[in-house]
């Protein structure tokens, strides 16, 4: 029931906003539009549930960009339509969700956020031939399945755990280093990644204790890893951990340098702990919003359209759809079936980068910038890798 | 040594939490025998109505220490009446209906709570302010911070506070003989109705102290910090045996020692066969022991009394 209601709330919305676009364009007879239906699958319920909303606004704005500026797909005029689903973080919802989506036969699915709903969801999509780009998953494992359906427009775990272990033992001489991961598809993925290229590199894992990604209290295991006095502390998983996590470390006077991946790097993070932030890494595949492609306009646009600033993966929301909508135009169709063979062979000039896949359908050549809280606010202090598009 | 000393630090300052909402429950399942599952929902919006309170009065030239009182005053009564609220819609139309009834909308309750909280305060975390100065106390090498103290101390006095209430006042006598036998005290003149709005409204309060308490301690709000909390408080309650304001006080600290206990050392202990990943699987192990020796929880359910 819920859900139902919250599809007809939303669908009720978009007819609104369509209609008050329709009104300043010349009126379109109905049969010679093409309905193109993008379906967006984020936590939108939950500990996750800002970056979900972000996620989806980033989907939105691509959306309503399309509409707007007018996308024809093989001679007809298109009209793109959002049907957004609450995967709440979990596996399981998460493959109803790619059903629901499937059964509404959308053209194209956007998502899902997180790698582990993004990997059960994909066999889903690629038994019903949908192609699907996440926007977000970096699990090694959701292109590693072998779908034809399956891509993913930022670089993977492989890329990202190793960018950060060598960065943790060479840049930050880290000899004797702890890991904490929230047992995730993604948490797990991106620590055991960290841990193989930190070892390969002669440092040593002292401990290496699990959590959830809907626990608050961590100091039963950071008080277990402080007797171990580490140089260096690894957690994978999101910022709704990371927050008390990093205020209970120096709450405990834990005398370790703090790292994560993409999933801490969000402005709210920094804004809810504060102080036990500061001098903390994280990293986030792409180079800097201000140094893409298109970054700096975006995210003046997503701010003002969205009056809060990005959580983290609206661009690459955003890029999704403008990928997925080239292939269709390529293809003259919004057919997944015809535009897939396109959307293998893409080449795209997006906001956070050239987008171009490779056989697996993951994202060539990926760009990794590690980040450091210095006054009070992420600084960008090394890119590693990239595609031609982000030189600086 | 110090690690040890500091786990159970650890684990008394969660324990305590534990406990002050393992109250709220075992108080309504031993007057009513219903599991009010909304009760974690209640933690939230006493948090949440505490945050809104605190930061309309920030500006202000009014001192930290009244600004937290303030908003403790405003958590409780907003609580309260929720309680209340909650009482009166949708379990007493029910009291008579079968044990499954109140249940279903117990668990309503709930969803509805923590959906209206997302639609008034949003998805994103909020910061909760810290108002009093939080510094951190050296303990034989363990580190305890103020908010840690003051959340062990307050959460004693307030329970000793309840069980004064409980066995000394008439109002504790006239709930205990409600939790006896309802229509036993409805003959002897006590007002069934007040005295179960009272529980609620009791209960409820607690709900709110802990959700300052928590909210300060981790220094985050969130819609969703209900659920988690709430669930482990009623295990909590259920391991002291559910019904027994000493169980639950009892159940809340055990299972926050045995929280912070297993997974500091679980791993270390089985060679890393069992780490802290087995963290919750750990706290509900000791559950189904204490259940299977002690079918009524550790302090023992009040069935004896309950005629």
């Amino acid at each position: 029931m819920l859900r139902n209601s919250s599809t007809l709330l939303l669908s009720a919305l978009l007819a609104s906003t369509l209609l008050a676009c329709s009104k300043s364009e010349a009126p379109h007879a109905a049969g010679d539009e093409l309905v193109v239906k993008i379906g967006a699958a984020a936590p939108l319920t939950g500990p996750q549930a800002h970056i979900g909303k972000d996620n989806e606004n980033g989907t939105r704005m691509a959306i309503e960009d399309a509409n707007a500026k007018g996308v024809t797909i093989g001679g007809r005029r298109a009209r793109f339509e959002l049907l957004s689903e609450d995967d709440q973080t979990d596996p399981k919802t998460a493959t109803i969700v790619a059903q629901k989506l499937v059964d509404a036969k959308v053209n194209g699915v956007i998502g899902h956020l997180n790698s582990g709903t993004s990997i059960p969801a994909a066999r889903i999509y690629n038994d019903n031939g949908i192609a699907q780009i996440s926007p977000s998953a970096t699990a090694v494992a959701y292109t590693a399945q072998g779908y034809k359906t399956a891509f993913r427009v930022m670089a993977n775990d492989g890329q990202q755990g190793r960018v950060l272990g060598e960065f943790a033992v060479k840049k930050l001489q880290a000899k004797s280093i702890a890991v904490i991961d929230d047992r995730t598809a993604y948490g797990q993925g991106v620590a055991d990644e960290f841990i193989k290229a930190a070892q390969a590199r002669g440092a040593q894992i002292v401990a290496h204790e699990y959590t959830t990604d809907k626990a608050v209290d961590f100091t039963a295991v950071l008080t277990s890893i402080k007797g171990k006095k580490p140089d260096l502390l690894f957690y994978g998983g999101m910022d709704p951990q990371g927050v008390p996590l990093v205020k209970q470390l120096k709450a405990l006077g834990l005398n370790a340098k703090f790292m994560m991946g993409d999933g801490g790097y969000t402005p709210k993070l920094i804004e809810l702990a504060g102080a036990a932030a500061e001098g903390m890494y994280a990293s986030l595949p792409g180079v800097p919003l201000d140094q893409m492609p298109g970054g700096r306009d975006f995210a003046q646009r997503y701010e003002a359209k969205f009056k809060q600033p990005i959580q983290l993966y609206a661009p690459y929301c955003y890029d999704a759809v403008n990928v997925m909508i080239d292939a269709m135009q390529k293809a003259g169709s919004a057919e997944s079936a015809k535009y897939l063979p396109e959307l293998a062979r893409i080449s795209h000039d997006g906001v956070t980068a050239k987008i171009t896949f490779d056989d697996k359908g993951d994202l060539k050549g990926g760009a990794i910038t590690l980040y450091q809280v210095q006054q009070g606010k992420w600084h960008a202090i090394e890119t590693v890798g990239g595609a031609p598009a982000a030189q600086h | 040594m110090e690690i040890l000393l500091q786990q159970i630090i650890n684990g008394l300052v969660q324990g305590s939490v534990y406990a002050l909402v393992a109250l709220g429950y075992t108080m309504v399942y031993g007057i009513l025998g219903l599991i009010n599952f909304a009760h974690g929902e209640v933690v939230m919006v006493g948090a949440m109505v505490a945050l809104v309170v605190i930061k309309a009065l920030l500006a202000s030239a009014l001192s930290p220490v009244l600004v937290l009182l303030l908003s403790l005053l405003a958590a409780v009564s907003v609580c309260m009446a929720l309680g209340y609220g909650i009482e009166r819609i949708a379990y007493r139309p029910l009291r008579h209906a079968p044990r499954l009834a109140p249940l279903i909308t117990a668990i309503g309750v709930s969803i509805v709570l923590q959906t209206l909280a997302m639609i008034i305060w949003g998805r994103e975390y909020h910061a909760f302010p810290q108002l009093l100065p939080n510094v951190a106390h050296s303990l034989g090498g363990a580190v305890i911070n103020e908010v840690q103290i003051a959340i062990v101390l307050v959460a004693v006095l307030v329970m000793l506070a309840l069980l004064l209430l409980v066995h000394r006042t008439r109002l504790g006598r006239a709930m205990r003989a409600v939790a006896e036998n309802p229509a036993a005290a409805a003959l002897m003149g006590v007002n069934i109705n007040g005295v179960i709005s009272t529980t609620f409204m009791l209960g409820s309060a607690l709900a709110a102290l802990a959700g300052i308490m928590v909210s300060a301690n981790y220094g985050i709000v969130h819609y969703y910090m209900g659920f988690m909390l709430g669930l482990k408080a009623f295990t909590a309650a259920v391991l002291g045996g559910i019904g027994n304001l000493r169980g639950a006080m009892l159940g809340g600290v055990m299972l926050g020692l045995i929280e912070s206990l297993g997974a500091g050392y679980s791993g270390e202990l089985t060679g890393g066969v069992f780490g802290s990943n087995y963290q919750d699987v750990f706290a509900f192990i000791v559950l189904i022991a204490v259940l299977i020796f002690r079918p009524s929880g550790l302090l023992g359910e009040r069935v004896a009394e309950r005629a």
